[in-house]
């Protein structure tokens, strides 16, 4: 209770409250809108929260990383671009349910979720932070290896039917990532001597075109929609009485938000999948999911906004960013000389509680503010298509060019344009580019350290949490592969029951008359008619 | 029902233009892959694992041989018109990446601000809609996206060429705002 009180104390200030309404707002604004995001927003940021006090700063760069997400929910579901690369899987059900009318639920639906993921995390961190702190070193680069190993077979087993171009598309992504001067040896990969290529591709440029500028390319080449808005059903807390339907994909994707936030290097994108694919395996109707399944919205939604929060754990207890926002955020903390690790847990924990209780102000202050904000968003239903294209593709330019001012970038991104516009077309996944080259670098890092220590294949998963991973990737391929042997019978299944009798004599009369019309066929016919004379005989 | 049609209905995507696109990634994929030497290096006295060849190798196999599966495995492994047709429109999105790179080329010229609320209404324009308040909107939308981004949350875009002819009053507050 002491310790509460204390934290109170910290947060108690006009100036920490203008922080998280400024993070809040801001964060949903900045989240809200294609290209900026959490990164870009937060980079822009730092410099000015240098001169803030810790608490102050870092509420701030809290809230805008919180509340993005929720943001970033709203274009990904209204206009399928995500505001932030993390809400790429709230496209896949989210959008669905725009396109069917449903906006206003999925946006409903959006925001419980992340709330419930928000909350979630924080209680289970509040609750738990010691114990998880000390879990959280027993990943080493093997273990990390090995959940991006298998984040990236589960991105590929989970579109089903399309198993075999995911896994080409996630080869591609690992290859994007590859390009450049390789960070060890300094030694250049598939730059063809090229300038622009030596600093590599950006994951950045790449999400941009493949979601936005595609997005923008797919609404100016397709035509206007006459959309008629009904009357939104439904109160403000529809999404929360969903959301209570659904317990367990919320509290399981919650889960996944917490281990995987603190799990150095992993994060929200393997939070979301494993969040995703436990759903879909789960549920009753996984057919729905990509189509506008509420339990896949739930799912992605609720584990990456569980993932801040516990990314903070890694942060704060072992001074280990887990990725390039926390990265950010640890400046903040060696410019006032704080530095974050155990020291920081034992001397000042009612600063790490403030923080904790800050976000959870802070997710209050971010559903209160889209639950009445939701009528005003929801008329970007009205934009027309084509217009609205127009719009993504300047808001793209911004996103892009603020990155590094380069033409080239640009350009990379046009061209990723075209190529999601094409896999749009052809409604061939995206994801896996993006997950192969965030996981692919993951994998790349972590493989070459845990490599080091490593003497025979078993020293890999020697280790518990190791053979823990080992033994979940089998299974993954093993049930994989079943079901792909299943589905194999099944198709033979299938072409056997439409042969009927009669099918099966147009076959064999068919293949006669093939036969018999080649030169094999045309000699023996000869043949026959020489040798069995017909009788003449009466 | 023959064999082909119990596949193509259970295709789970459209069937126009995947036998293209499989070709050309597949194509793409074994071209570079055929750089793989020439591109990368094999560094000695250091581990299969972590040699700057191993992560490019990896992803080029893996593109190859799962888009030869993919493409083995597709319903329909010829050219039809629609796939032509397909193509067209693949092609037909070209002119609107043209249009992006304009933009990009001419904000470092005429600076953010006026590219801004030039290209707006006139992409608005080129898309059919010519009714002035519709362009009156884009022009808002051009002018509101600049002084968010620029104005107000400082991205970091240069000023324009032309900025340097203006006042230097002027010519400063365009530079810091637009």
């Amino acid at each position: 209770m002491d310790l509460l009180l204390a934290a109170f104390d910290v947060l108690a200030r006009w100036d920490v409250f203008l922080a998280l309404t400024v993070g809040s707002v801001g964060g949903v604004l900045i989240g809200a809108i294609p290209g900026v995001g959490p990164a870009v927003a937060i980079a822009i940021l730092l410099p000015a929260t240098f001169s803030m006090d810790p608490i102050v700063g870092l509420t701030v760069l809290l809230g805008i990383y919180g509340s993005s997400m929720y943001g970033g929910a709203i274009p990904a579901i209204l206009i399928n671009t995500p505001g932030t690369a993390v809400n790429a899987l709230t496209t896949y059900d989210g959008y669905p349910m725009t396109a069917r009318g449903e906006a206003r639920r999925a946006l409903s639906l959006a925001y419980s979720a992340s709330f419930f993921g928000g909350i979630f995390s924080i209680v289970c961190l509040i609750l738990f932070a010691p114990i998880l702190a000390k879990v959280a070193p027993l990943f080493g680069s093997r273990e990390i290896f090995l959940a991006a190993l298998l984040g990236i077979i589960l991105v590929i087993i989970v579109h089903r039917g399309q198993t075999l171009i995911a896994a080409a598309l996630v080869g591609f992504g690992i290859f994007i990532n590859t390009i450049g001067l390789e960070p060890v040896k300094y030694s250049k990969r598939f730059t063809f001597d090229q300038a622009f290529l030596s600093s590599g591709i950006n994951l950045i440029v790449v999400v941009l075109g493949l979601f936005a500028i595609s997005q923008a390319f797919y609404l100016l080449q397709g035509e206007d929609e006459k959309i008629r808005l009904t009357k939104l059903r439904g109160g403000l807390f529809q999404g929360l009485r969903e959301l209570a339907r659904h317990p367990r994909v919320a509290t399981v994707s919650g889960g996944f938000g917490v281990l995987m936030g603190m799990i150095p290097g992993v994060g929200e994108f393997t939070a979301q999948f494993l969040g995703y694919t436990y759903a879909q395996r789960t549920s009753k109707r996984p057919e729905d999911f990509g189509r506008g399944s509420s339990e896949g919205l739930i799912a992605s939604e609720t584990a990456n906004n569980a993932v801040p929060a516990a990314a903070m754990v890694p942060l704060l207890a072992l001074g280990i960013p887990g990725e390039a926002l926390t990265a950010m955020m640890l400046s903040v903390f060696y410019v006032h000389n704080v530095v974050p690790g155990p020291q920081l847990f034992q001397n000042h924990m009612d600063f790490v509680v403030a923080l904790y209780i800050a976000l959870l102000i802070l997710n209050v202050m971010v559903l209160v503010f889209l639950l009445f904000a939701t009528n005003q968003i929801i008329k970007l239903i009205k934009i027309p298509n084509r217009f609205l294209g127009a719009c993504i593709l300047a808001l793209s330019f911004v996103g892009v060019y603020s990155l590094r001012n380069s033409m080239s970038d640009c350009v990379i991104a046009a061209i990723f344009g075209v190529l999601g516009f094409i896999l749009k077309r052809l409604e061939l996944p995206v994801i896996p580019i993006i997950l192969g080259m965030v996981l692919g670098n993951i994998m790349e890092v972590k493989l070459r350290a845990g490599m080091a220590r490593v003497k025979t294949p078993f020293d890999f998963i020697d280790r518990p949490v190791a053979m823990i991973l080992f033994l979940l990737i089998v299974t993954v391929v093993i049930l994989h592969i079943r079901r792909v042997l299943a589905d194999r019978k099944e198709l033979k299944e299938a072409k056997w029951s439409n042969k009927h009798a009669s099918t099966n004599f147009g076959m064999h009369l068919s293949r006669r008359r093939d036969y018999l019309s080649t030169e094999r066929g045309k000699a023996v016919r000869a043949k026959r008619l020489t040798s069995f004379h017909r009788s003449t005989d009466k | 029902m023959s064999d082909k049609k119990v596949e193509v209905r259970r295709f789970p995507a459209p069937l126009r233009g995947q036998f293209l696109f499989a070709l050309i990634f597949l194509i793409f994929s074994a071209l570079l892959l055929s750089q793989l030497g020439d591109q990368t290096k094999w560094v000695k006295k250091t581990s299969f694992a972590a040699q700057p060849r191993f992560w490019p190798m990896v992803g080029l196999i893996l593109m190859v041989c799962c888009t030869s599966l993919h493409l083995w495995r597709l319903p329909r492994r010829t050219m039809v018109p629609a796939d032509w047709k397909e193509a067209k429109k693949w092609v037909a999105v070209v002119e609107y990446g043209m249009w992006f790179f304009a933009y990009v080329v001419t904000v470092p010229i005429v600076g953010y601000l006026f590219s801004t609320v030039i290209f707006m209404p006139a992409l608005t324009y080129r898309m059919g809609y010519r009714r002035t308040n519709t362009l009156i909107w884009s022009v808002i939308f051009g002018f509101g996206t600049v002084v968010l981004f620029k104005s107000f949350l400082s991205v970091k875009i240069p000023g324009g060429l032309i900025y340097e002819y203006f006042p230097s009053a002027v010519r400063n507050f365009f530079i810091l705002n637009f």
